[in-house]
């Protein structure tokens, strides 16, 4: 798709992964009273001139999605920025009561491979621009575009191509697209920036590439390479190694323009 | 402000309104989410959010009676503010739907030219230096080169209204405003500092423009 890259202004997305409301995996910030407070953790990186935010929602029991509505409505009280939620929605009802907590996006993941429904749904429901797809990929030899989708965290294989399915799911009403490398995933070594150029040329909504950040100095391919609009990396910034000012210095040196951090 | 701002946030059980309730009460006034007629009447200034499809929006917006009670809250003079696609429905029409919108403003709402992703889902820098007239309307003060949230497929067409824009494959309707109608097509409420800082700007002025209890409107005057 030939778009006019020029007009891209790259979004800085720090991801947080909640349990039962709370941020797990090793957050480490100095100066920070509850690491694991999701709301303290949002309104710093709000500071820090994060873009946008995601929260991913690992609670494992449906019992608990009211912890997570519970969290939206917290984060929405003090924080003002985009933030998306993902994680365990599989039904209108559910984004519902998120977007009526305060979340601006909903992303689906299995749920939408489960049922592809689900994502017309959402988008007929609340619009495309809150219709967020997470997509996890890995290289296979079992698809025609070399990349296949997965679900459980990356444990189960689809048979589903990675380009195929965006386009589909971009068809259904699909604003956004988040796509996370399950082979680059905790590896450090940079974007899978084929499998993002493949997708990021199939499609014309935005793409967040994610999966693989080791340094701020990754994060520029994502776009210049393979395409995407935004990058989301979660490591590098929790653990304080560097700050969202870094990112949007290292993209800026590479000759893309952001919003100052 | 000497006196708290009542602001009715039209409620018609589109998207997300908490955040542009809360973003209000932070600059200090009073805002309440609601589709009653009577304490929207009562407001002393109104806003009309609004998140994905013009015309589920307008056919919302009609079956709660709140369309009508938004053209008339506008007629009255008091300030009224549209957010996002709450902007794009001012207008006669828009070519995501069939539906006619309120036509408080004149002119036609166009999708985003396909040599751009589509939707616009970003920040992006405000700009008005270009526009005629003289510097900021009151709404941006402060706010040159600003930046602001945005997601939208569809912008306003050029015009006399249009207070600023923003660059994407060439300039975009970011903001207009006409007598006491003003409308933002991004998100202040998502937008940080400088968004915090234009609801501020609304705020002070709507404040400056309530009904003093004598009858009359203080300091009502054409902005444009």
């Amino acid at each position: 798709m030939s778009v006019n890259r020029a007009t891209t202004v790259v979004r800085v997305i720090p991801c947080l992964d909640v349990d039962n409301g709370r941020v797990v995996k090793g957050v480490n910030f100095v100066d920070l009273r509850d690491a694991g407070d999701p709301v303290e953790l949002a309104a710093i990186y709000d500071q820090q001139g994060a873009d946008e935010l995601v929260f991913l929602d690992i609670t494992a029991t449906s019992d608990d999605r009211q912890t997570t509505v519970d969290m939206a409505t917290a984060v929405a009280e003090q924080v003002f920025i985009p933030f998306t939620i993902g994680g365990g929605i599989r039904s209108v009802e559910d984004a519902r009561r998120l977007l009526r907590a305060g979340a601006d996006k909903v992303s689906v993941n299995s749920a939408a491979v489960a049922r592809p429904e689900l994502v017309a749904e959402i988008a007929a429901e609340f619009g495309n621009q809150c219709c967020v797809v997470a997509v996890d990929g890995r290289s296979s030899k079992a698809t025609p575009s070399g990349f296949e989708v997965f679900v459980k965290g990356g444990r189960e294989a689809t048979g589903i191509d990675v380009v195929e399915w965006v386009k589909n799911v971009v068809d259904l009403g699909a604003g956004e697209i988040l796509l996370t490398s399950m082979d680059r995933d905790g590896t450090r070594e940079g974007f899978d920036i084929a499998m993002t150029s493949a997708v990021s040329h199939a499609v014309n909504v935005p793409i967040i590439a994610s999966g693989g950040v080791g340094t701020v100095n990754d994060l520029a391919a994502g776009v210049t390479d393979g395409g995407a609009d935004a990058v989301l990396a979660a490591s590098i910034f929790h653990f304080g190694e560097s700050t969202i000012a870094d990112a949007k210095a290292a993209l800026s040196e590479a000759g893309l323009t952001v919003r100052p951090a | 402000m000497s006196q708290t701002l009542n602001v009715a946030v039209l409620d018609y059980g589109i998207g997300n309104l908490r955040s542009a309730q809360k973003a209000l009460q932070r600059v200090g006034a009073n805002a309440e989410l609601t589709a009653d007629r009577a304490v929207i009447d009562a407001a002393d200034a109104a806003v009309l959010p609004g998140v994905g499809n013009f015309g589920a929006c307008m056919q919302a917006l009609h079956s709660t009676g709140l369309a009508r009670a938004a053209t008339e809250f506008a007629g009255t003079g008091k300030p009224f503010l549209g957010i996002c696609v709450g902007m794009q429905l001012l207008f006669e029409k828009s070519e995501e739907s069939d539906e006619p919108g309120l036509g408080l403003l004149p002119g036609t709402i166009r999708l985003l030219p396909d040599t751009v992703k589509r939707p616009q889902m970003q920040w992006n820098k405000l700009c008005f230096a270009h526009l005629p007239g003289a510097g900021a309307h009151p709404l941006l003060q402060g706010l040159d080169d600003a930046w602001m949230y945005f997601v939208h497929s569809y912008s306003a067409e050029a015009g006399p209204e249009v207070i600023a824009t923003v660059d994407y494959g060439g300039p975009v309707t970011a903001a207009v405003a006409r007598n006491n109608v003003w409308a933002t097509q991004f998100h202040p409420e998502k937008s940080a500092e400088s968004g915090r800082r234009l609801l501020e700007n609304w705020v002070d002025w709507a404040a400056a423009n309530v009904d003093t209890g004598d009858g009359s409107r203080s300091n009502q005057k054409d902005t444009k």
